[in-house]
């Protein structure tokens, strides 16, 4: 291990963007061969490191050392042709052509008069998932493929380039834990051919999983590399948080009270069928399964996102019909997309304006006209309470990082005061940090008598902060677990069909 | 050293695109009151602003459809609809004033509606749909006016267009009024928030419970009903009702609109940068008159600040 050579060396880069210094004198080794972990919070720098690298930006200090050669990168593509891809966490596949157009954008075969060659393209194509021991159909749209299945596109593109080196910023947090599998064997073979692999992720069990090394950066600034054996997860947290993290799920069960959300076989064709559920005023009711499951599905048609093809829903056992998030508002129901960017913000809004959208007939009078102060005060106490990191109330959205938009998110659900809370993946793609304080968030409502439903992909975050955890499979519940037999294995085992457990009906 | 200079050029470039509008704006009449002693005279500066008016009004009602995310392209069409409605009724001395004016109203309402309902009930393209409407209301102009303008109207319905109050043109005090209100609705209510909030992000918009359907239609209606007021003010100040009125005049408020920095995508602009446009389209028409330049060039130079602006506003974001 010690002896194989640095492929790449980033010596001392440093960048600046006008006065704010993004990157201080960072340094990044990568060996031939290997699985090299960047970790670090968000806004650690990460990001900026790796578009130096891909030639997005160019360093105001410092130097790449490629194979032994230093090199200068004046734009993306000098970086691809010297070897190094990257695979995106925001897919850039263009739905309606086929994977092999997809792979080929920009330097498709050509015959004489320009006219593309697709026999020379669909062959390369299949050789080149042949070399990950993949079979796909090249003529498929890309639209028609899974979230994962596109994300295996990216990486094969990004192979296609005969890379040596391949960022893979967030790779799995979009994926199934089976797809997981499949990435992982890819990426094993990948570095047994010599590549290397630069690899992003907020998710330990993943680093743990394949990564040889791990280097740690925080405010832009390197902190430490080492190999995978010798840090320890708390270690590792420690590190990129730069302070001792207690127990991650500060989850103290609260007693649990009477029964708000009760489903009878709720169906909806093609998606989940003969749904039963029921969740209880200080109970946190987490949803597990595979992507595809039909869990954000279920939830929106809880909250009246989706019409449903039948079944009854009953709020403080009495039968209700919601048929639009309104109605669902209205009775007390609040819901925190999956997708914050698509569904659960206005990008275009200001942290104030996003915080009292839903709410905003409390700060108005005569109905419509706002009541400007009264709105300005309660997105400065909401962002204090949330602990909101943006400049201030009339900070754009799209410039915070992803936890802190969460807060924003889950502050506008708050000002509702909901009496049931439905987060759908309430942690995904953001640091450690607002990730525990999320946390904090949740128990705390739970605390309150609020009733919780939280759909998840990240198991211990399921287990650490479910009272009790129903598994979807292909539209069905397959499993329910309470505290105490919680098994991430049996989860596991119904998530993919293979058990089903169900408790007895309690009265 | 050179990275400082670097900011602060890079600074200055942020300054001008935030601001370029009102700078370009602030320029155009200082060249103008230098180059022609006639431009800032009150009786020049009035005639622009009543000149304005018209298509302004129309600007503002286009605001809320493009924040809304849409276009609305039978403006045009829908002033001349309202202006023979309206002139219709002012023709004889039979009806009082406000008939006319209420009538003509209602017509550029009702049509506004019927766009905004296609548009929102069955997801139609709104570009498609007020194309349609474009062109299926100047028909129905001419169904209703038998191909003739409609002339000889009372004194009464002329003093909308044509009269002065306090030595200002009745059309500029109504334009006043009406970017208030239209200040007023988008800015300070709720209603307002729900048109920003649905033209950003229309799935985020619904799930936080905003009726955006609701707020779809209310924008086409709003459109409508300016496009009708615009129409009884142009009829009132030629004194004719004629079919062809307001041939070309979406263009005329879209420019506007789009000059005052409102996003075509949506979710993004001002009425204040609405008014501003509408002056500096005005001005430009006027100013260029003024120092004789021949209509010719007008038309390139109104098309190449058009785009330009659209680049500034680039730039910006």
């Amino acid at each position: 291990m010690e002896d194989k050579p640095y492929i790449l060396q980033m010596k001392n880069i440093s960048k600046a963007f006008s006065s704010v210094v993004a990157l201080s004198d960072v340094s990044l080794n990568i060996k031939r061969g290997e699985v090299h972990a960047l970790m670090g919070e968000n806004g650690a720098g990460k990001s900026t490191l790796m578009k130096i690298l891909t030639g997005i930006y160019q360093p105001d200090r410092g130097e790449i050392v490629l194979k032994g050669q230093k090199v200068r990168f004046a734009e993306p593509l000098d970086a691809m042709n010297a070897g190094i891809s990257i695979v995106h966490q925001e897919l850039n596949s263009i739905l309606d052509m086929t994977i092999a157009e997809n792979i080929f954008t920009g330097r498709e075969p050509c015959r004489r008069l320009g006219i593309v060659n697709r026999k020379e393209m669909r062959r390369k194509t299949m050789e080149l998932f042949r070399s990950v021991d993949m079979a796909i159909d090249p003529d498929k749209k890309l639209h028609e493929l899974s979230v994962a299945e596109m994300q295996m596109v990216e990486i094969v593109k990004a192979i296609s380039y005969n890379a040596d080196i391949i960022v893979m910023d967030e790779p799995t947090s979009a994926i199934t834990d089976r797809e997981v599998d499949k990435l992982f064997e890819i990426i094993r073979k990948l570095t047994s051919q010599g590549k290397a692999i630069i690899y992003i992720s907020h998710k330990m069990s993943e680093i743990y999983t394949i990564c040889d090394t791990i280097t740690v950066m925080r405010d832009g600034t390197y902190i430490d590399t080492k190999s995978t054996k010798e840090l320890d997860q708390q270690k590792l947290i420690s590190l990129m948080v730069g302070r001792n993290l207690a127990d991650m799920y500060v989850r103290q069960p609260s007693p649990i009270g009477d029964r708000f959300l009760e489903v009878k076989n709720l169906s909806l064709n093609g998606k989940f069928k003969d749904i039963n559920l029921e969740v209880r005023k200080g109970e946190i009711l987490g949803i597990a399964g595979l992507m595809g499951a039909g869990r954000t599905e279920l939830v929106e048609a809880i909250f009246g996102a989706r019409k449903i093809d039948g079944g009854e829903i009953y709020i403080q056992n009495q039968k209700v019909v919601i048929d639009s998030p309104q109605k669902a508002i209205e009775r007390g129901i609040s819901l925190v997309t999956e997708d914050r960017k698509l569904f659960g913000l206005n990008l275009n809004f200001s942290v104030k304006d996003n915080m009292t959208l839903v709410n905003l007939d409390r700060y108005v009078r005569f109905g419509q006209i706002v009541k400007f102060k009264e709105e300005r005060e309660v997105a400065d106490r909401q962002m204090k309470y949330l602990n909101v990191k943006a400049s201030s109330r009339n900070t754009m959205v799209d410039t915070l990082s992803g936890g802190n938009q969460q807060k924003v998110v889950l502050a506008k659900w708050l000002l509702c005061n909901p009496d049931l809370l439905i987060l759908d993946e309430p942690t995904r793609g953001i640091d450690i940090g607002a990730k525990s304080e999320i946390y904090k968030i949740i128990n705390q409502l739970a605390h309150d008598g609020k009733a919780i439903i939280m759909v998840s992909s990240e198991m211990p975050e399921l287990l650490g902060m479910s009272d009790r955890v129903l598994v979807l499979h292909e539209g069905t519940i397959t499993g329910e677990f309470s505290r105490e037999d919680f098994n991430q294995e049996s989860i596991m085992e119904c998530a993919t069909g293979f058990k089903k457990k169900r408790l007895k009906q309690t009265v | 050293m050179s990275s400082l200079s670097l900011s602060l050029k890079k600074d200055t470039g942020k300054y001008l695109a935030k601001y370029g509008i009102y700078i370009a704006f602030g320029i155009l009449l200082i060249v103008l009151s230098v180059s022609s002693e006639s431009f800032l005279t009150v009786t020049n500066l009035l005639n622009i602003l009543r000149q304005a008016s018209i298509s302004g009004i129309i600007a503002i009602g286009m605001t809320f459809v493009i924040i809304r995310g849409g276009i609305d392209l039978s403006v045009g069409s829908i002033l001349a609809f309202s202006a023979v409605v309206a002139s219709s009724f002012a023709h004889s001395d039979m009806y009082p004033t406000i008939v006319p004016i209420t009538l003509g109203l209602i017509a550029g309402l009702v049509l506004g509606c019927i766009n905004g309902i296609i548009i929102s009930r069955w997801k139609v393209a709104s570009f498609i749909v007020t194309l349609g409407m474009m062109t299926a209301a100047r028909g129905l102009t001419l169904v209703y006016t038998d191909g003739r303008p409609i002339i000889n109207l009372n004194a009464g319905y002329g003093f909308i267009g044509g009269g002065y109050i306090a030595g200002i043109p009745v059309p500029v005090l109504i334009f006043v009024g009406v970017i208030l209100l239209g200040f007023f609705a988008l800015h300070v209510t709720k209603f307002g928030r729900h048109v920003f909030a649905s033209g950003g992000n229309e799935k985020a918009a619904k799930l936080s419970g905003v009726k955006v359907g609701r707020v779809e239609v209310a924008v086409y209606a709003i459109s409508g009903l300016a496009a009708g007021l615009a129409g009884i003010l142009l009829s009132s100040r030629v004194m004719t009702g004629s079919p062809v009125l307001g041939t070309g005049y979406e263009l005329d408020a879209i420019a506007a609109v789009v000059i005052g920095g409102t996003s075509l995508a949506g979710g993004r602009g001002r009425i204040v940068g609405t008014v501003v446009g509408v002056l500096i389209i005005g001005i430009m028409n006027n100013g260029l008159d003024l120092l004789n330049v021949s209509s010719y060039y007008q038309q390139i130079i109104k098309g190449a600040i058009i785009v330009l602006a659209v680049l500034l506003d680039k730039k910006n974001q």
